[in-house]
């Protein structure tokens, strides 16, 4: 039987093939651009259209870009080199970077003053940001704010001390008494800290911020993009424990403090920034006594920072109502009063949840930060439409000097969401 | 034996303001009323004390006095010489105009990209996620003055368009984009018209009752009547006929260039078109982010299933995919329309007309009257506000899912 199979067949295979290569249109970048750019006809006319586009954006833009002209002290002189040819004057930029960034009332020797405060700000967010890091470096971190008053206004360095000390004086006695009770702890550390502040402001001497070893800056000579930057940061920052007090009150069993809360929430919720503004600007000052004189950055402080702090209080709000019902009653079953249910326990988890909302509040908010050139205050926008596309060598140079601002927020508004981002999947610690 | 007995009944005592939780809230309330009632008296003090220093009082009479500044784009009729209660009603028509169109445009902006970003087109994706990204985290107030600084530094002046051999040349012949703003033709009604916009409004009714009609035959007996010939026929035949029939009653003045100007037409002004655009651009890119979300919401299970069942890909799209994103997408897109109506407070900076411009602006400048004219500001804001939050509740209270 087999002899016969041997003689029927001629030839039997004993190896295997070695697999032969995929079609060619079925592998590499062939397959990739089938797959993502010519699946169907209309997907290749999108594609089509998408390279149109893309050419008409790059064949506008990068000409002017690489053309640009980088060494010119007028636009006029600027027009002169580029002869008629199709470039950018980024000279604007290199003659005038430090009113974009400082304002043009900074004293420019002491620009290394903001620009430490900048460097120091990395340092002091970082423990905050990356929890990886070294817990002791947060104690950094509390001292930050001070040393940046300090070096941004310049000054006594009596003022940010005896402030630091109020506030250090506060959190001892808040820690010694936290222990009997909440309410104890928060008080007395408030009145240790308004004590502290009361004596400090006997013992500062008149007139010493005149010899002080950092000259003093007052706040209207503040502008530029440090002016976004310094609003930004201080109201995101005072207005995360106010928020967190608003969503509180807001949940709070007592109708007086809800109340309160609710009507505070929608009403500034419901107005646009720029009507804050205008009452910063115009209205404040009636509220004050007529000798107190609260200059417009801190005025502006005060109303951005009630702005943020009812958006970040919904958000926080949210990530309240998300928490199972389960984690208040097991705080109330462990016998956990008000307070430390809240701080041990509901709190850090509905933080938790909050932050990509909080970090969206943030970026928002910085975006904002921009209103307050309506208002005749000298940021990046301010000082672009006001100083320096008034004077009369940079006037007529708008695409140069908005493309800067844009991608200076850019920078910062993309690497912020893109840390929410991050964080978000770090935090994630369900199991999916 | 014991005997269980009731623990004694304790009388009130005051240190239970402090140490019973039944009490204590009643406490915390009381000291916070204290407080509220310190700042308010305190901030009120201050308030008549600055007040009759500066010889100011609260009033609102001064609105109607004559305002004596002119607005080049008013929907009503608006002189120097009326009132600052019609300037600021000429800026609240402003501000909703702006709004509305905004919302509009923003909505279909966001939409297209939204959906475009979950393109199977590579190129298209990242072509969408870069526009979300670049209108995304690059303030508003920045994109409005590019986008009037377009308008009014590289569009063409009126001159331009002089001459054999213009620099600039209509657009189809209609329209003229000038740096003093847009020139649109303008309709002219001539006798007649109304018969023919009648027609127009009936052959709307009339496309959506024969679509109800088509849908009822389909559920009753299954009988399948072609939806998008027809439809497009009554929407469009009856207008055109009776057009002709009346003997064209409606024209169009179109824009002409007269002196330095273009006359005729209507003028939409560059700050109008600045604003509406950049508010449409930066907010359509936080729509397509909402769309997305809506549309990834709607679990892979339900296209399959319908799928499965035999639906073709739009009507999966119509029937399963849609009514579900939707749930998810309104709230944030209402939310969206709030902060464009409130963005829209950004016209200050360009200089278009609308209520804070006119109200908060020169008003306030002209008469002095910061406290009178900020409260009624936030006065309208606030109203607008709550009502389309009031909306989005019943809009929230009708979508929930209905769980038993």
């Amino acid at each position: 039987m087999s002899d016969t199979h041997a003689h029927s067949v001629a030839f039997v295979r004993e190896t295997e093939i070695p697999s032969s290569p995929p079609p060619y249109a079925a592998t590499g970048p062939v397959k990739w651009l089938r797959e993502n750019l010519f699946a169907t006809p209309a997907n290749s006319l999108l594609t089509i259209a998408a390279l149109y586009v893309i050419w008409q954006i790059l064949s506008g833009t990068m000409p002017w870009i690489l053309n640009g002209i980088w060494n010119t002290s007028s636009l006029a002189e600027c027009r002169q080199v580029l002869d008629g040819a199709v470039g950018a004057c980024f000279s604007v930029l290199t003659e005038r970077w430090n009113q974009l960034l400082f304002g043009f009332q900074y004293p420019s020797e002491l620009y290394w003053r903001p620009t430490l405060a900048l460097g120091l700000l990395f340092v002091a967010a970082a423990p905050v940001l990356f929890f990886d890091l070294p817990r002791k470096l947060l104690a950094f971190t509390a001292v930050y704010p001070f040393i940046a008053f300090w070096l941004i206004w310049g000054g006594t360095i009596l003022t940010p001390i005896v402030a630091f000390a109020g506030v250090a004086a506060g959190a001892v006695v808040y820690q010694r008494l936290v222990t009997g009770s909440f309410a104890y702890g928060f008080f007395g550390g408030i009145i240790a800290a308004f004590i502290v502040w009361t004596v400090g402001g006997w013992i500062i001497p008149d007139g010493a911020s005149e010899t002080a070893m950092l000259t003093a800056v007052p706040s209207r000579d503040l502008g530029g993009f440090m002016l976004n930057m310094m609003l930004g940061v201080t109201c995101v920052t005072l207005s995360i424990p106010i928020g967190i007090a608003l969503a509180l009150g807001r949940q709070s069993s007592m109708p007086l403090i809800k109340v309160v809360c609710v009507v505070f929430i929608e009403f500034v919720r419901g107005v646009p920034l720029i009507t804050l503004l205008f009452v910063a600007s115009v209205m404040l000052a009636y509220f004050f006594p007529p000798e107190s004189s609260l200059d417009l950055f801190l005025r502006v402080v005060i109303m951005i920072t009630m702005f943020s702090s009812a958006y970040i209080a919904e958000v926080i709000r949210g990530g309240l109502a998300a928490l199972p019902k389960g984690q208040y009653e097991a705080a109330d079953s462990l016998g956990l009063d008000y307070p430390q249910a809240m701080r041990l326990i509901i709190l850090p988890q509905a933080l938790k949840i909050s932050i990509p909302g909080i970090v969206n509040i943030a970026v928002g908010l910085f975006k904002d930060t921009t209103l307050v050139s309506v208002i005749g205050m000298f940021d990046i926008v301010g000082m672009i439409r006001g100083p320096i596309l008034a004077s009369t060598e940079w006037n007529g140079v708008y695409w140069e000097l908005l493309g800067f601002a844009s991608v200076l927020f850019f920078v910062v508004c993309y690497g912020i969401s893109q840390y929410s981002q991050w964080l978000e999947r770090r935090l994630a610690t369900d199991h999916r | 034996m014991t005997t269980l007995t009731d623990p004694p009944r304790e009388s009130f005592r005051l240190s239970m303001l402090i140490n019973d939780t039944r009490y204590r809230s009643l406490t915390f309330q009381g000291i916070t009323l204290l407080v509220l009632i310190i700042a308010i008296a305190y901030l009120a003090n201050n308030l008549l004390t600055n007040l009759a220093a500066a010889g100011l009082n609260i009033a609102y009479d001064f609105l109607g006095d004559p305002a004596g500044y002119d607005i080049n784009q008013a929907l009503v009729e608006y002189n120097s010489r009326s009132s600052h209660a019609r300037a600021a009603l000429v800026g609240v028509l402003n501000t909703l105009l702006v709004a509305f169109l905004a919302c509009i445009t923003a909505t279909v902006f966001g939409v297209i990209a939204g959906v475009l970003r979950l393109s199977n087109n590579w190129l298209v994706r990242k072509l969408m996620s870069f526009y979300v990204e670049i209108f995304r985290n690059i303030p508003v107030l920045i994109w409005i003055i590019i986008i009037f600084t377009i308008m009014t530094a590289v569009m063409p002046a009126p001159r331009a368009f002089r001459g054999d051999e213009p620099e600039a040349t209509m657009l189809m012949g209609l329209f003229a984009f000038t740096n003093r703003g847009v020139y649109i033709p303008a309709p002219v009604w001539g006798p007649g018209s109304m018969v023919v916009v009648a027609t127009f409004i009936a052959s709307i009714i009339g496309v959506i009752g024969y679509r109800r009609y088509a849908t009822k035959l389909l559920y009753d007996t299954g009988k399948l009547l072609p939806m998008g010939w027809p439809s497009l026929a009554i929407f469009f035949l009856p207008t055109i006929l009776m057009f002709y029939i009346m003997g064209r009653p409606i024209g169009l003045d179109v824009p002409e260039l007269g002196g330095f100007n273009f006359r005729g037409g209507i003028q939409v002004g560059a700050p109008l078109i600045a604003l509406w655009f950049a508010l449409s651009i930066y907010t359509g890119a936080f729509i397509a982010e909402n769309v997305r979300a809506g549309i990834q919401a709607v679990s892979k299970g339900q296209t399959e299933a319908a799928s499965a069942l035999g639906l073709r890909p739009g009507r999966v799209m119509k029937l399963v995919v849609l009514p579900q994103a939707l749930r998810v997408i309104i709230p944030p897109l209402i939310s969206q329309y709030l902060n464009i109506t409130k963005n829209s407070s950004l016209a200050i900076a360009v200089g278009y007309a609308d209520i804070t411009a006119t109200l908060g602006g020169i008003t306030l400048n002209q008469t002095g009257r910061a406290i009178e004219c900020v409260l009624l500001l936030m006065l309208f804001y606030l109203t607008i506000s709550l009502l389309i939050s009031a909306v989005m509740n019943v809009y929230n209270n009708a979508v929930k899912l209905k769980e038993r």
